[in-house]
């Protein structure tokens, strides 16, 4: 078959075909797989919360509140075991990492004693801030069981009670960062 | 030209990375481990197959001054169904190489392919270019991820290796520079001069 000559009729055409099609099988995917990537997203939300507070019944992701802290906004997610409150994941972030945003989960007992913690986003260096994630090290567990009242969630170097990652002062500054405004918020009304 | 030599001129001849030093920003911003570099390599390679095929079916169809366009398209339409595919299917790998699916629409390889191999060639032919070319990427992906993760992680897809020692704290003291950005340009460095030398010897 010849080319088609490049008139402007054919090219307008050509370009609306083209488009149309693509728009439409697009379309049809985005339909198709966007149940799937919910799922997934709520599965790792879910994970997050059972890994960082006590053990509970409720389903905490359909309880949450919000508070806005800082220009950005933190995540409540309390957990209840028969009808008591039992502890309430935060869903925390700080922009001080060595390559910015990170998105931390954090898990309070009910008097502000931190259960555990779980890194949701970061983009820290591989082989250094990485390690502030349960995968790589256990660096993050010298949290759990603290109460930051007594427990001074800052660096060592800045006068704090939390022993730096080697190498990766930054990025555990900024994890402090973000527990640190995750517990503040808490206290002062996150609390209920 | 034979379709095996079309095949296999991706891989070592006409390699991507290696040879023709395209697509240079993928390879080096995913390769810190050899999982990320095949995944980008596997994605690539199916955008590659599918706009090449696609591409050499419409190609008789598209009047010549509005050809790169209408490849953008074709391309951009591949690359997000990959990038919805996986955000639904593989949302851990998509989680480490997210920011660089988008960037595939813009790799110079998959528009360079479909302008100078399927808008020329009949479909089976294309097919098979889509296939050497993504292949041979995948690879050199692969093997560049493979290397950075051996020396700056001392692990290959995930596996440790205990290659090196342990410091104070248990920890492995391996090359950190090798999964931070410098490290990528010197890993692909050596590695150019390693095929160069492969390629000079099967020419003679």
């Amino acid at each position: 078959m010849a080319k088609r000559e490049s008139s402007f009729l054919n090219m307008v055409l050509t370009l609306l075909m083209i488009t149309f099609i693509a728009s439409a099988a697009l379309g049809y995917l985005y339909e198709l797989t966007k149940g799937p990537i919910a799922a997934s997203k709520l599965a790792k939300l879910n994970n997050a919360i059972t890994q960082v507070v006590p053990e509970f019944d409720t389903i905490p992701s359909s309880e949450i509140y919000k508070m806005g802290v800082d220009g950005d906004t933190l995540v409540f997610y309390p957990a209840m075991k028969d009808s008591i409150l039992v502890g309430t994941a935060v869903s925390t972030f700080t922009n001080k990492g060595f390559s910015g945003y990170i998105n931390l989960m954090v898990g309070f007992l009910p008097d502000g004693t931190i259960h555990n913690i779980s890194v949701l986003e970061h983009k820290e260096t591989p082989g250094l801030g990485d390690k502030m994630t349960k995968k790589k090290s256990d660096w993050s567990v010298q949290f759990n069981g603290k109460n930051p009242a007594e427990f001074k969630i800052k660096v060592t170097k800045d006068r704090g009670d939390v022993d730096a990652i080697t190498a990766s002062t930054i990025s555990s500054r900024a994890f402090c960062d973000a527990v640190d405004r995750a517990y503040k918020a808490y206290m002062e009304g996150g609390k209920k | 030209m034979s379709q095996w030599k079309n095949f296999s001129k991706g891989f070592f001849k006409e390699n991507a990375v290696f040879v023709l030093f395209l697509g240079l920003c993928p390879t080096l911003g995913v390769t810190t481990s050899a999982i990320n570099g095949m995944g980008m390599g596997l994605a690539t390679t199916f955008v590659l197959v599918m706009s090449n095929l696609v591409v050499s079916l419409v190609k008789s169809q598209i009047p010549d001054k509005v050809r790169i366009p209408s490849f953008i398209v074709i391309i951009a339409s591949f690359v997000t169904m990959v990038e919805l595919l996986m955000q639904a299917y593989v949302p851990a790998l998509f989680e480490q190489l997210g920011l660089f699916i988008p960037l595939i629409v813009v790799n110079c390889i998959v528009l360079g392919r479909a302008e100078a191999f399927a808008s020329k060639n009949n479909v089976f032919s294309s097919i098979i270019d889509g296939f050497g070319m993504g292949l041979g990427f995948a690879m050199a992906l692969t093997i560049l991820g493979g290397v950075r993760e051996i020396l700056g992680s001392g692990t290959i897809f995930g596996l440790n290796l205990h290659l090196f020692p342990l410091d104070a704290d248990g920890n492995p003291t391996t090359m950190i520079v090798f999964v931070l950005a410098p490290g990528a340009f010197i890993a692909l460095g050596y590695l150019i001069v390693l095929i160069n030398k492969i390629n000079k010897k099967s020419a003679k």
